[in-house]
């Protein structure tokens, strides 16, 4: 088993994919010679050429546009947007096309594109740090992946690649460099399963990608002081699988749920709201949110920290639930 | 259909004599002077920047020769600029105050762009009608075409300034905003700043042509392509654009062929993809600075005491911004909550 960074996951999946299947190819602003704006696609166009590592002009729409019909006439495209606040320019083709081929075709065509995005701040300021994951989640027809850990972003990546229908695959920047086991013979996992990461019986946090690792950290701090908390992982946020978080929640009584949404309308209100259908008789408490305040994000660092929620949010909202 | 103004002019120089534009020696020393506060006002940034007291910076070197010439031919306070990230030497030649500038570098409480909400870069100036643009490249121009649209509407002849890189022009809101201005004869000059490369990425892979304002004929508006490293060609060019807009004649697309003499950004590497022979000949060939100060000479405009005396002048200039911004407040953590929405 190797200690692999989420940068290298993500670049051991795209390789092994690219050797095992001709049909797939990587196309993106900056994937080439640059190797990618976060370095996941460094040395692949040596490895592969042009011809499958191909830069494209700074055109979002057609970079997913293009996946869309690259997909539906044979190829496995893995299309790559810098940051989903680009990715936005992308939304028509995913979700207006990407997401309806196969229903509109009555089964006939299918799309099996991967759009492959980040999402992630740091004093990039407010259109450069937001990430519309419950927008693209949202949609029926589409797959959304949120990896939180190595194996989780290399074993997904492997899946979404195969799957036969569009994903769309958002990393974290603050994760590239986070280190984790990632097995050293191939393997992949299935897409909408969601995962206990940590065993407690007081509270159940539910969280992914980096608010994972934050909420963690709380529930390491947290156990110091005596009190367990459960932390259930959702790095596909559709198809949901909340059984994970049901089942749990059917011990602890107790839920947080932690993102780094804004507050109002997020993944976190949809959790919520399969909680009380699924296990309203088990509630001990109101469900708390960890979110980020309904603000763009602004540049200076006091106030971005003042408006990004980490770990200490998190332990906050655990004594609230359980007072 | 495309006017190419200057492109071959062999000159080590300047194309045009000022005097046949409309300047006088006194203006041509100013063009000079701002130049080169736009170069030192960048280098400091980029100081700032890897002390570690700015978070970002993203350098306008190479195309201030541009910046400068299109300054010129607007009329600040009346007219509105929708600028890109690198125009920093346009902001200060229209008049916005070097230690308000340097306030957004260190995102400030008092920075008048949007007290330290914006990145830096994203240049916004309300007093001289500057907006600012979010980080997706080329969303300034639909809205540049807006603005012009509302200027056309109430009857009013300002002139709206909008720029981008060639990269940017890839993107459909070039298409988007360069159709809807046409078709409304509104008075907006776009602007494309090509330098050769988007990040990594050079212009041929953006398009197949080679010049973005070849494209200006397929939408019905003049398209000019002028050295970007002549401050004069560019302002005579400009002043045209400007001048034909302001009479109701409607947009043009003026495409500056530039340089990026530094890396992207503070976030970029340029050694990844481009030979460091090819900066030293971009140096040494096409610095609008040194080209402005050979005009100079040739014309007897100035001497070396002088040119001594503006290096002083504006490092004067650059320092004091700097030391007066970095002894500003910070905002207090208790304001991101602030201008979300109207609140009395
Ligand atoms: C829509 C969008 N896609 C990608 C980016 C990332 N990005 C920032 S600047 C840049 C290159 C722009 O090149 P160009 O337009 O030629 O301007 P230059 O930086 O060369 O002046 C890119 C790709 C972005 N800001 N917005
Ligand atoms: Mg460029």
């Amino acid at each position: 088993m190797a200690q692999m960074t989420y940068r290298d996951a993500v670049r051991r999946a795209l390789i092994e994919e690219m050797e095992r299947d001709e049909r797939v190819f990587i196309m993106g602003e900056e994937v080439g010679v640059w190797g990618g704006t976060f370095a996941v696609t460094r040395g692949m166009y040596d490895m592969f050429g042009e011809k499958r590592v191909r830069d494209t002009p700074i055109s979002e729409l057609v970079i997913a546009g293009a996946a869309v019909g690259a997909a539906m006439n044979g190829l496995r495209p893995v299309a790559e947007i810098m940051t989903f606040n680009f990715a936005l320019l992308s939304l028509d083709a995913m979700i207006n096309h990407a997401a309806k081929v196969r229903y509109m075709f009555g089964g006939q065509f299918e799309c099996p594109m991967v759009l492959r995005t980040t999402s992630g701040w740091g004093q990039l300021s407010a259109t450069h740090s937001q990430t519309f994951e419950n927008y693209v989640a949202h949609v029926p027809g589409l797959k959304v992946i949120m990896p939180g850990t190595p194996a989780d972003a290399y074993g997904l990546l492997k899946a979404a690649i195969r799957d036969p229908d569009p994903v769309i695959f958002i990393e974290h920047t603050h994760l590239y460099r986070v280190r984790g086991e990632v097995p050293d013979e191939e393997f992949l996992l299935p897409i909408g399963q969601s995962n206990i990461k940590r065993e407690g019986r007081d509270v159940t946090i539910v969280a992914y990608s980096r608010m994972l690792h934050e909420a963690l950290k709380a529930a390491d701090e947290l156990a110091k002081e005596g009190i367990e908390c459960e932390v259930v992982d959702i790095p596909t946020l559709r198809p949901l699988d909340l059984r994970p978080v049901v089942q749990s929640f059917k011990k602890t009584y107790r839920a947080v749920l932690a993102t780094e949404q804004w507050l109002g309308y997020g993944v976190d209100a949809e959790i919520a709201a399969q909680i009380y259908e699924h296990a309203f008789d088990y509630l001990d408490a109101p469900i708390k949110r960890v979110t980020a305040p309904p603000v763009p994000l602004p540049y200076n660092k006091h106030l971005e920290l003042a408006a990004m929620p980490d770990k200490e949010d998190i332990k906050r909202a655990v004594l609230e639930v359980l007072r | 259909m495309t006017e190419y103004v200057a492109l071959d002019a062999q000159t080590k120089s300047l194309a045009f004599d000022h005097r046949e534009l409309g300047l006088s020696d006194d203006d041509v020393r100013r063009m000079y002077e701002l130049m080169l506060l736009g170069r030192r006002f960048d280098e400091r940034c980029e100081i700032l920047q890897r002390q570690g007291k700015a978070h970002f910076h993203i350098s306008g070197q190479g195309q201030e020769a541009a910046q400068i010439g299109a300054a010129l031919a607007f009329i600040p306070g009346k007219d509105w600029f929708h600028p890109y990230y690198r125009d920093l030497a346009l902001l200060l030649a229209i008049g916005v105050p070097p230690r308000e500038l340097m306030l957004g570098w260190f995102a400030r409480a008092n920075d008048p762009a949007s007290g330290g909400r914006q990145m830096p870069a994203h240049w916004g100036y309300r007093p001289l009608n500057v907006v600012t643009a979010s980080s997706p490249v080329s969303t300034q121009i639909p809205q540049a075409a807006g603005i012009a649209y509302a200027h056309k509407l109430r009857g009013e002849d300002a002139v709206t300034y909008v720029s981008f890189g060639e990269g940017g022009a890839s993107k459909g809101d070039f298409h988007e905003g360069l159709n809807f201005a046409a078709i409304h004869k509104v008075p907006v000059i776009f602007v494309c700043m090509n330098n050769g490369y988007a990040i990594s990425v050079s212009a041929n892979k953006q398009m197949a042509i080679e010049n973005v304002a070849d494209r200006a004929a397929g939408y019905g508006m003049p398209g000019v392509v002028v050295d970007g490293q002549d401050m004069l060609a560019v302002y005579k060019v400009m002043k045209e654009a400007v001048d034909r807009a302001r009479r109701g004649e409607g947009p043009t697309l003026v495409e500056c062929k530039t340089v990026r003499l530094k890396a992207h950004s503070s976030d970029d590497d340029d050694r990844l993809y481009r030979s460091r022979e090819e900066i030293q000949r971009l140096r040494a060939e096409k610095d609008p600075l040194v080209r402005a100060r050979a005009y100079l000479l040739e014309q007897g405009l100035a001497d070396d005491a002088w040119f001594e005396e503006i290096e002083k002048k504006i490092m004067e200039i650059v320092n004091d911004a700097t030391d007066w911004a970095e002894a500003q407040p910070l905002p207090r953590p208790e304001d991101a909550m602030k201008h979300v929405y109207w609140d009395r």
